[in-house]
């Protein structure tokens, strides 16, 4: 039937890890992976399934628990000519071996005076939403965007992971590359073979004039659904999808609050020095004529992800809070 | 090269890096080089030892004591005073300093400041060669007191699963900053007695002795190259200077000093020398030369131009750039 999709156009996010993974595998044999359970188990997200059986052994690894070897190897590895995409199990984890982010990784470029280059992707599950509590579910994507040297993407659909993992582990710049948790189950169209998005490019996701949401991975699916509510009280809400902190696209952003005059930021990760407090300090900067209101970010609350259902809703942004928020400003 | 040709070959390498790092030691002193500096003073015969056991592709990763492994793979004396100096023609383009001496084109791939870090790195770049099917070798250069910190106990055991060739070469200086490895310690051989515990086989060597240093580099070379999986050196050897800067080292005993000091690398590489048959004047001459090489680096370094500002911004990304945002 002409514009019914079939099954084999839509792929979830989670097996849209592994295509795009597998689509760079292919085209090029220096992408390697390595981290713990992504073998034979297909990782436990199952992100990684279906890699192990096409590529084998020699380019999916297994690794003991250690994260920090798996990155520092992967490090090793991106310095002389390979590309290794390492997995780290959850985003929390990531503290475990956050010298190789925070002291190694994005520095070695530019101590060396551009001797050396690191070409690799660090992917990682992040993000709460499914109860794992507070060492298993906090978005960190903002531990990232304190460092100067690494680039950092979020998708927010399967197209963008495919997109934007083709990018990631084109990039000869280091990506982190936040999944997550809470999209992995949602699907979307399948994209073309030689799909890619642009590291740094944001995606006007919905077109509206009263009010700009910039959101970045599960709360653009926030920020639309609260623009639906807010659509039926005549409330037109645009719907800014980042992609990447790093390079963050601040000329998409700002071009959109020249349009709607209107800013709030949708940020899971917390309230205390998340993403949006940079993102507004610029806005607020260079665009402080655009504005007609001020400015309100609805990011995670600054605790510790709570564990019962009910704490983490009271905790994280949700639809609700994005439309008192919106409320807010535009009865300024 | 006859044995004496090349004995005599590394005793100059040794003499250069000896004299250089004097050099820095002086200009340090007279606020000609900033920031703080790790002398490897006492520590010649590793980096030049293991250098002549190695091919030219072979990967060596360092530690912020690293000047000698700079040196000892290709980066020249000048290069590296002018880094520590802040000089535009610094080796890292005056953005590393002296604890970041790092020379690519000789595969010396970086010295690293975080206690550790530098080892699962070194796994990565033998994997690496593991997966591009090359016989490179990758060395990981490291401190007795790194074998405390979890990176050391990741990294043997992943070399060890995965068989690949790296050699492990631990500078046991006996010391880290102030504390006596052997105080904080549960093995008397801090790297030795870790390395059966992942099936790998450790050497103790007289780190002093370069013709030592030498060949068991090779011996470990030659085994990860055959595919045999990784090795542990344990070099012993001693710190001339302090831990840093102008650290007098006064939690030394006297004698255990005095000991170390009779027990000098290039003393034992002269001896090995006269033992040879060589005559002292033709010693006399490598001091001389050596000593030309290092005045004409320090004038080298001392007529070139400061730090470029401009270069505050370049380097960051592999474009070239350093922009954050579009
Ligand atoms: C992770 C970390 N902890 C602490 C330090 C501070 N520090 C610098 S050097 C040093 C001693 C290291 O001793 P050792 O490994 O024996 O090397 P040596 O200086 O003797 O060559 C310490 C504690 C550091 N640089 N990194
Ligand atoms: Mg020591």
């Amino acid at each position: 039937m002409a514009g019914v999709k079939t099954d084999q156009d839509v792929i979830t996010y989670r097996a849209a890890v592994a295509e795009g993974i597998a689509r760079e595998m292919r085209r090029d044999p220096s992408v390697v992976c390595l981290g713990e359970d992504i073998g034979g188990a297909g990782g436990v997200f199952k992100t990684t399934a279906g890699l192990f059986e096409e590529f084998g052994p020699g380019r999916i690894w297994d690794t003991p628990i250690s994260e920090q070897a798996i990155v520092g190897a992967a490090m090793g590895a991106a310095m002389t000519g390979v590309r290794p995409v390492a997995e780290i199990m959850f985003s929390d984890f990531l503290a475990c071996c956050w010298d190789y982010l925070a002291n190694e990784i994005p520095k070695v470029r530019y101590m060396t005076g551009g001797q050396v280059t690191v070409p690799l992707v660090i992917r990682t599950a992040n993000g709460g939403g499914l109860g794992f509590g507070a060492q298993h579910s906090q978005a960190v994507e903002n531990w990232a965007l304190t460092i100067p040297g690494l680039k950092i993407a979020a998708p927010a659909t399967p197209a963008d992971v495919i997109g934007l993992m083709a990018s990631a582990i084109r990039s000869d710049d280091p990506v982190v590359f936040f999944e997550h948790k809470g999209l992995f189950a949602s699907k979307g169209p399948l994209p073309p073979d030689d799909h890619v998005v642009e590291l740094g490019k944001a995606a006007v996701v919905r077109e509206g004039t009263d009010v700009t949401l910039v959101a970045l991975a599960s709360t653009v699916h926030t920020a639309l659904a609260a623009a639906d509510t807010l659509a039926d009280d005549g409330v037109s809400a645009e719907v800014v999808d980042l992609r990447c902190l790093i390079p963050m696209d601040l000329t998409t952003v700002l071009a959109s609050v020249g349009k709607t005059s209107r800013l709030v930021t949708v940020e899971e990760n917390p309230h205390q020095a998340g993403w949006g407090a940079t993102l507004v300090s610029v806005v607020v900067d260079e665009g402080f004529e655009l504005l007609d209101a001020p400015v309100r970010r609805v990011a995670s609350a600054n605790v510790p992800l709570p564990f019962a259902d009910a704490l983490e809703d009271e905790v994280i942004p949700t639809a609700d809070k994005v439309v008192a928020a919106v409320r807010s400003v535009v009865n300024y | 090269m006859s044995d004496t040709a090349e004995l005599l070959d590394l005793y100059e390498r040794m003499a250069v890096i000896r004299r250089t790092e004097k050099a820095a030691y002086d200009m340090f002193l007279a606020g000609l080089v900033k920031g703080t500096t790790h002398l490897a003073s006492g520590h010649e015969a590793i980096a030049v030892g293991a250098s002549a056991a190695l091919h030219p592709d072979d990967y060596v990763f360092a530690t912020y004591r690293g000047h000698h492994h700079a040196m000892a793979r290709g980066a020249t004396p000048e290069a590296c005073l002018a880094e520590l100096m802040q000089k535009s023609t610094g080796l890292c383009k005056a953005k590393g300093g002296s604890m970041h001496l790092t020379h690519a084109p000789g595969n010396m791939l970086g010295s690293y400041a975080i206690v550790g870090a530098h080892l699962p790195m070194a796994v990565g770049a033998a994997w690496s060669a593991r997966l591009r099917g090359t016989d490179q070798v990758a060395v990981a250069f490291f401190g007795d007191g790194a074998t405390n910190i979890g990176a050391f106990h990741e990294a043997l055991n992943l070399a060890a699963i995965w068989k690949l060739p790296v050699v492990f070469i631990c500078e046991n200086n006996l010391y880290m900053e102030y504390t006596p490895i052997g105080a904080v310690t549960a093995a008397d051989r801090p790297a030795a007695d870790r390395a059966p515990a992942y099936r790998m086989p450790a050497d103790v060597i007289d780190g002093n002795d370069v013709v030592v240093v030498r060949e068991a580099v090779a011996a470990a070379a030659a085994r990860a190259r055959a595919g045999d999986g990784p090795t542990m050196i344990e070099a012993e050897t001693y710190r001339h200077y302090g831990h840093s800067r102008t650290d007098p080292a006064t939690y030394r005993p006297a004698e255990e000093v005095e000991r170390w000091l009779k027990h000098d690398p290039i003393d034992v590489a002269r001896a090995r020398l006269e033992a040879l048959g060589v005559e002292p004047d033709q010693i006399t001459g490598v001091d001389e030369r050596a000593a030309a090489t290092v005045a004409a680096a320090v004038a080298g370094a001392k007529a070139a131009p400061g730090a470029d500002v401009a270069e505050a911004f370049t380097d960051v990304w592999a474009d070239g750039g350093a922009a954050w945002r579009v």
